[in-house]
């Protein structure tokens, strides 16, 4: 099977989907001529011409908004933020547009639109660079949410996204970009709202996804060779839908859980992971589920302090020693 | 700041039933707003419920030169816009009412009326955040290569938000066929444009974008359509965009939650307004040229009587949405 990186499994994804559907196009910041700010769309372009790959002035309200449009008459467009922390000046058109429109129309209108583009922390880009936005458009009913952690999901996930009928937040990770692993040369897809079990293991659950998915398999290796405990990693690759039969599932078997996620702990994609369980899996539970998160400050600029400001294997190593009762 | 009433027309004895449709069109809205107001002081309809009463030659004069292909965006105070696009009275008011026939299903109510058949695509109660989305049509537009136009209608206290001049500049730059209609009714809730705007002639706001503009009579149903019609033959047959401003005048408050003049304006300045109303203009017009006869304006007038009321019960006698309907349609499956 070919390896390849998560940008060009995303950038393959893109390409069938418009060689698939002649309405499908994709705007955004530099994804033309400069072959896309991260090079996920690169050869786009030439591919299929600048009226179905658009370089935008640097406007995101109005472009996610020409999207919104675009896709209210037929149209399936996949809307690339440069970073998600740019897109905040897009929020009124995810929020107020994208996300309410099939409702308050009564079911007239649906909005089969893509936003997507890197999330989270990079490397010493400081606070306006480095936020996880996940938990902010997981709460917005109409929005469906995606994080996908290797190639291959991202390749499927990016594809169900473009095909499916209604507005799809898509977070992906600078960091991730450069991530290789194995894409099948043949057509697949990975259906939103479905989990993913990423290592198997008996004592405890690690809930993850995005970033944290490779922090959490580190800290199940070391947890296996210096503690004598299998965790077992689950990836929850879509935040909304929150694939919840998956995690019990897994909480039946280890009675204990920690969720790992790269955003703030307030109202994080973990509170709503820990109050779903809680109630669904109460019997379950053998110890208080624990959350492992970004510190809960603005993300500083210096290197050591950005390191301990994000989630690291350690952390999940001392938590997973907290629910299983040995610290 | 106050539009110069325009010279009358001379009115064309050929277009007689084309004056009288538009007449009886703005009758429609008229009666129909002022019955709407009505059951929001009955208690009967909810919510925000921004009334048209005073602009009707705006949305009657342009949306008369549009096809049923074309698309339509209009902000909240919007109803005249979906009645004139072809969605019938009684799903209107029965929206207004929260009723299970209403266009929307009862779920969008006053600001957000929809009818996808009609190709009006609301209803929307951001203000300025429809401008980019009716631009987004224009875009679909010109990737299938056909000749339809997007309208987009907004007030004038949009021109001063982002999303306004980022669309225009893409307009512009990307050559959509898009008609932005400014009705500017001079005050955005109770803020003069002149207190809001450093730049308030609206049609000048083009010139930053290079786009086609011009400045009409918003009270004059037959200059507005005239400008309509240049700004949408250049969208169809140039694929050019245009700013419309159209000064026109409310005469109710901001909502039906606001007062009708107070602190922002006087009720002299509203009494001159609605000498210049823009049903008795063509009304006497047509009258004066000989093409109405008094026993004819009457026979409208009931008409649209019978009409509006025929609306009111319907939606009074209208079911509430199933509750079931609550978790319905927050996804396409």
């Amino acid at each position: 099977m070919p390896v390849i990186t998560y940008r060009d499994a995303l950038n393959q994804a893109m390409r069938e989907e418009m060689q698939r559907d002649p309405t499908v196009f994709l705007m955004g910041e530099e994804v033309g001529v400069y072959q896309g700010a991260y090079k996920v769309s690169r050869g786009l372009l030439e591919e299929f011409g600048p009226q179905r790959v658009v370089d935008t002035p640097i406007a995101e309200l109005g472009f996610a908004g020409v999207g919104v449009g675009a896709a209210m008459v037929g149209m399936r467009p996949v809307i690339e933020f440069m970073t998600w922390n740019f897109a905040l000046l897009a929020i009124d058109q995810v929020v107020n547009s994208a996300a309410k429109m099939f409702y308050m129309s009564g079911g007239q209108v649906p909005v089969p639109i893509v936003f997507r583009g890197p999330g989270g922390a990079a490397l010493q880009l400081a606070a306006q660079h480095s936020q996880a936005f996940e938990s902010w458009y997981a709460h917005i009913p109409g929005l469906k949410v995606v994080a996908p952690a290797t190639p291959y999901d991202a390749k499927g996930l990016l594809k169900s996204a473009i095909r499916d009928d209604n507005p799809v937040v898509f977070l992906e990770g600078e960091m991730l970009y450069n991530m290789k692993g194995e894409v099948p040369e043949e057509e697949y897809i990975v259906p939103l709202g479905a989990a993913d079990v990423k290592r198997p293991g008996q004592d405890v659950t690690l809930v993850c996804h995005s970033k944290t998915v490779t922090v959490a398999l580190k800290a199940a290796e070391r947890l296996a060779t210096e503690h004598g405990l299998e965790a077992e990693v689950v990836d929850l690759r879509t935040l909304r839908p929150l694939d919840i039969p998956t995690l019990r599932e897994s909480l039946h078997r280890t009675n204990r859980c920690v969720v790992v996620e790269e955003g703030w702990p307030f109202c994080g994609i973990g509170a709503q992971v820990v109050d779903d369980l809680q109630r669904e899996a109460f019997d379950d539970l053998d110890a208080p589920i624990l959350r492992v998160t970004q510190a809960d400050v603005p993300m500083p600029y210096n290197k050591h302090l950005e390191r301990a400001a994000k989630p690291t294997p350690d952390q999940v190593i001392a938590a997973v020693r907290r629910v299983a009762y040995l610290d | 700041m106050t539009a110069a009433p325009e010279q009358d027309q001379t009115l064309d004895p050929g277009q007689r039933d084309e004056y009288l449709a538009l007449l009886r069109r703005m009758i429609l809205v008229r009666r129909f707003e002022e019955r709407a107001g009505e059951a929001y002081a009955q208690g009967r309809i909810g919510g925000f419920c921004h009334l048209y009463i005073g602009q009707e030659a705006v949305a009657t004069g342009s949306l008369a030169v549009l096809r049923a292909d074309d698309y339509v965006f209009a902000a909240y105070r919007e109803h005249a816009h979906a009645l004139l696009r072809g969605t019938s009275a009684r799903a209107v008011m029965a929206e207004l009412f929260g009723k299970a026939t209403g266009c929307s299903r009862g779920k969008g109510g006053s600001m957000h009326l929809f009818d996808a058949a009609n190709h009006f695509l609301g209803g929307h109660g951001i203000v300025g955040s429809h401008i980019p989305i009716a631009a987004g049509a224009g875009f679909a537009i010109k990737s299938r290569g056909t000749d339809q136009v997007a309208v987009c209608y907004f007030g004038e206290a949009a021109v001063n938000i982002g999303a306004f001049h980022e669309t225009l500049n893409m307009a512009a730059l990307w050559e959509l066929p898009t008609v932005f209609v400014c009705e500017n009714n001079r005050y955005g809730m109770g803020t003069a444009l002149e207190r809001a705007a450093a730049v308030y002639d609206v049609s000048r706001r083009a010139c930053s974008y290079d786009m086609a503009s011009e400045t009409v009579d918003g009270m004059n149903v037959l200059a507005v359509r005239d400008v309509m019609a240049r700004a949408v033959q250049r969208g169809r047959d140039e694929k050019l965009p245009t700013l419309i401003e159209a000064r026109t005048y409310r005469y109710m408050g901001h909502s039906m939650a606001d007062p009708i003049h107070g602190h922002y304006r006087t009720k002299i300045e509203l009494e001159e307004q609605k000498a210049l109303d823009p049903i008795a203009h063509l009304q006497h017009a047509m009258t004066a040229a000989g093409m109405l006869a008094e026993a004819d304006a009457a026979a409208l007038h009931a008409d649209v009587e019978v009409e509006v009321e025929d609306a009111v019960r319907f939606a009074e006698e209208s079911p509430d949405p199933d509750p079931a309907e609550l978790y319905a349609d927050v996804y396409r499956s």
